[in-house]
């Protein structure tokens, strides 16, 4: 929540990326960029790296996520070639939900779906109806055991569909018809299809669903205003981790010149005097970085 | 019809958007209500904007298609219809003229059958036909490459790249190829039907990949054009040139600008010249340069400067206050009018290059470099460059990260005092 924000406890951005784009090397987790399938090579750069520590090798694979439109990039064509030809545990997932932003997966591709390009780089592909959430998790685990065992790239293709809108200030029905959406929404929704699985089996019923949606929307409720009411990072963050190791002159002369132009019109001119209230500690970080 | 709000869709698990319609309303709704944050105020009311009829037809430099070029340039301007456009709808109208006149023309990109993520196709597959204004795959190096190749068979390529963030997998195709392919085939072919159409500059809140200024990156790629439009009059003239220009063109569209700049715009076919830069407002003592969005931050910049308000007025020297500036906004990035930028530094002694993007190896460097050499002995002052810092552009940064009214007046002051 506080990178979707963007506040002072965004730690995996700093507030920098938009929100969504999340990131915590605790988790391994890389960063998520906004540029398209960039990450599809480097997750077979990061799984070769993995089969080379000896206390990972064998143990751990790289898991990398994209869409249907991204597989479209040749950053795709290129990490595919890499995993396969260069022995990495990879296991890539197409998430193939129909659409990129209002382009059909018709208008993607004129072969079978991505799957159908995992043997041809030489990649056991499997695909699985991403709406059953059973079958993924049997799909994925199985995915992972041969990705572990063969050292090699899997590829699995998980067939669903976007409900939602591109982004919140999409509105999709400019490209599909509603009652398109509302069909795959009742009939073919993974959750509702796993709520009547688990309700089948004694395990759910209406009153655990109503208790738990309402914890959970009181939950993210809470940590949605929490969020919304911090500052934003100190703006001192604005010139750090652009290198590591010395800072060259270019960027220190910069720091300067924006605390002298802070120095000069950060109370006196409005837009900025306002600007600067948004972040933790108003600048003064920047502006009197002994005075803290 | 809805402002632009700074909607960005971030290509991967966006979350916000600029709504740039209907379709594109941070609520999907059609209210005409204008957002807090608003327009840029700059914008809105900046007086470079052409907004009668009469100053828009009479934009200097248009060159009217019907016209032979040859005969005398004609004063009367009767006869002729202009229609309240802003910049998406007048690269609209360029594009439609363009496939209206040129059967080889073809419109094409990731999102744009349904009229393209801010709208500037929008009714042009309907109108020509899904042969001829077609979605592509998700690939900008094919975007690129596939449209260098309609140009190589003689055709007319209009490619659009959604954000000019996206064109960098599509550099090599640009830079090896459609610069380099009239040069490498000895003259007998060429990539001059391709123009690139790209969204550029910054919002407010596009964060590192929907609000970078890549011409730069551009500029060393002898063979190809770089141009930014910043208004609807400029952009439909200047994209008709560049459709029409025998070179390949990268035209980069500041995507701020796509709702807020609103002009008359000439209805009839019409084109505006590659290369010339154009004196917005003639001043003696200073030379301001740049382009796109940035334009209105320096006009914004020089009314401060004139009548600064009480807050400010401690720190701008009464002295200063009537210095006669001179705005030239340079249009042409590849290759730059440096004919008029040198005579207007000459007669000034002074230059202030106003960029988006970062300072180091930035097209404000070129110009320096260029301008110390041929106007040395003339210059009062250092060239002074304002710049977005060299820093990807940090989301909750941004406002102290790209160069705004109040840094382009403080380096104005500076350089004036000097």
């Amino acid at each position: 929540m506080a990178q979707v924000f963007g506040n002072e406890n965004d730690t995996s951005g700093k507030g920098r990326q938009m929100p969504v784009h999340f990131g915590s090397p605790e988790h391994h987790f890389h960063t998520i960029s906004s540029p398209l399938a960039t990450q599809i090579p480097q997750a077979a750069g990061v799984a070769y790296a993995l089969r080379r520590m000896p206390n990972r090798r064998s143990q751990n694979i790289a898991a990398c996520y994209f869409g249907e439109g991204a597989a479209s990039e040749g950053d795709f064509h290129a990490g595919f070639m890499l995993a396969s030809t260069i022995p990495s545990p990879v296991l890539y997932i197409a998430r193939n939900n129909g659409f990129a932003i209002s382009t059909p997966s018709s208008e993607q591709y004129n072969g079978d779906g991505i799957a159908s390009r995992g043997p041809g780089y030489g990649i056991d592909t499997i695909r699985v109806d991403g709406n059953d959430v059973l079958a993924v998790l049997t799909a994925v685990r199985e995915a992972r055991r041969r990705c572990l065992e063969q050292g090699r790239a899997v590829l699995v293709e998980s067939m669903s569909y976007r409900v939602g809108h591109h982004s919140t200030s999409d509105d999709s029905f400019a490209y599909r018809a509603r009652s398109e959406v509302e069909d795959k929404k009742r009939i073919d929704n993974p959750i509702t299809r796993f709520r009547l699985f688990m309700e089948s089996q004694g395990w759910w019923d209406a009153d655990a669903e109503t208790e738990l949606k309402a914890r959970l929307k009181a939950d993210v409720m809470k940590a949605f205003k929490k969020a919304d009411s911090l500052k934003r990072p100190e703006l001192g963050q604005l010139f750090t981790d652009v290198y590591g190791g010395e800072e060259p002159w270019n960027i220190k002369e910069q720091r300067q010149e924006l605390v002298g132009l802070l120095k000069k019109y950060g109370q006196i001119w409005e837009p900025w005097r306002k600007e600067l209230g948004k972040f933790r500690n108003t600048g003064q970080d920047l502006l009197n970085p002994q005075g803290r | 019809m809805n402002p632009l709000k700074g909607t960005y869709l971030s290509r991967r698990l966006s979350s916000f958007y600029l709504s740039v319609s209907a379709r594109h309303s941070r609520c999907n709704s059609t209210s005409a209500t204008p957002p807090a944050d608003g327009h840029l105020p700059s914008v809105a009311s900046s007086e470079i904007l052409r907004t009668k009829r009469e100053a828009g037809l009479r934009t200097p430099g248009i060159k009217w298609a019907d016209e032979d070029s040859s005969a005398p340039t004609r004063i009367i301007v009767g006869g002729r219809e202009t229609r309240k456009m802003n910049t998406y709808q007048a690269i609209r109208d360029a594009m439609s003229i363009a496939l209206a006149k040129d059967e080889s023309t073809v419109v094409f990109g990731e999102d744009v059958a349904f009229g393209g993520v801010f709208r500037c196709t929008m009714g042009l597959a309907e109108e020509f036909g899904k042969e001829r204004v077609f979605n592509t795959p998700l690939t900008e190096q094919g975007i690129a490459g596939f449209g260098i190749g309609l140009a190589l068979m003689g055709h007319t390529a209009i490619a659009e790249i959604q954000f000019a963030d996206y064109i960098l997998p599509a550099f090599d195709q640009i830079v090896n190829e459609a610069a380099k392919i009239r040069y490498r085939s000895g003259g007998g072919y060429n990539a001059g039907g391709l123009t690139i159409r790209t969204p550029t500059m910054s919002v407010g809140h596009g964060a590192l990949y929907h609000s970078q200024s890549p011409e730069g990156f551009f500029m060393g790629a002898s063979g190809l054009k770089v141009v930014i439009p910043r208004s609807p009059i400029q952009a439909k003239g200047l994209l008709l040139s560049s459709i029409r220009d025998p070179n390949p063109v990268i035209f980069m569209e500041p995507k701020i600008l796509y709702r807020s700049a609103v002009e008359q715009v000439p209805i009839d076919d019409y084109e505006l010249p590659l290369g010339e830069a154009e004196v917005l407002i003639p001043g003696s003592d200073l030379t301001l340069l740049t382009w796109g969005t940035p334009v209105y931050h320096c006009e914004t910049a020089l009314h401060l400067l004139q009548s600064p308000p009480p807050e400010l007025q401690p720190v701008i020297p009464a002295s200063l206050r009537s210095a006669n500036i001179e705005l030239i906004d340079l249009r042409s990035i590849l290759p730059w009018d440096v004919k008029t930028v040198a005579e207007s530094v000459s007669r000034t002694g002074r230059l202030v290059i106003v960029h988006e993007a970062g300072m180091t190896a930035g097209v404000g460097a070129e110009i320096s470099a260029e301008i110390q050499k041929r106007c040395f002995l003339k210059l009062n002052a250092p060239v002074r460059r304002v710049t977005g810092w060299d820093l990807p552009v940090g989301l909750q940064y941004e406002k102290f990260n790209i160069p705004d009214a109040i840094r382009i007046l403080d380096a104005v002051v500076e350089t004036l005092a000097y």
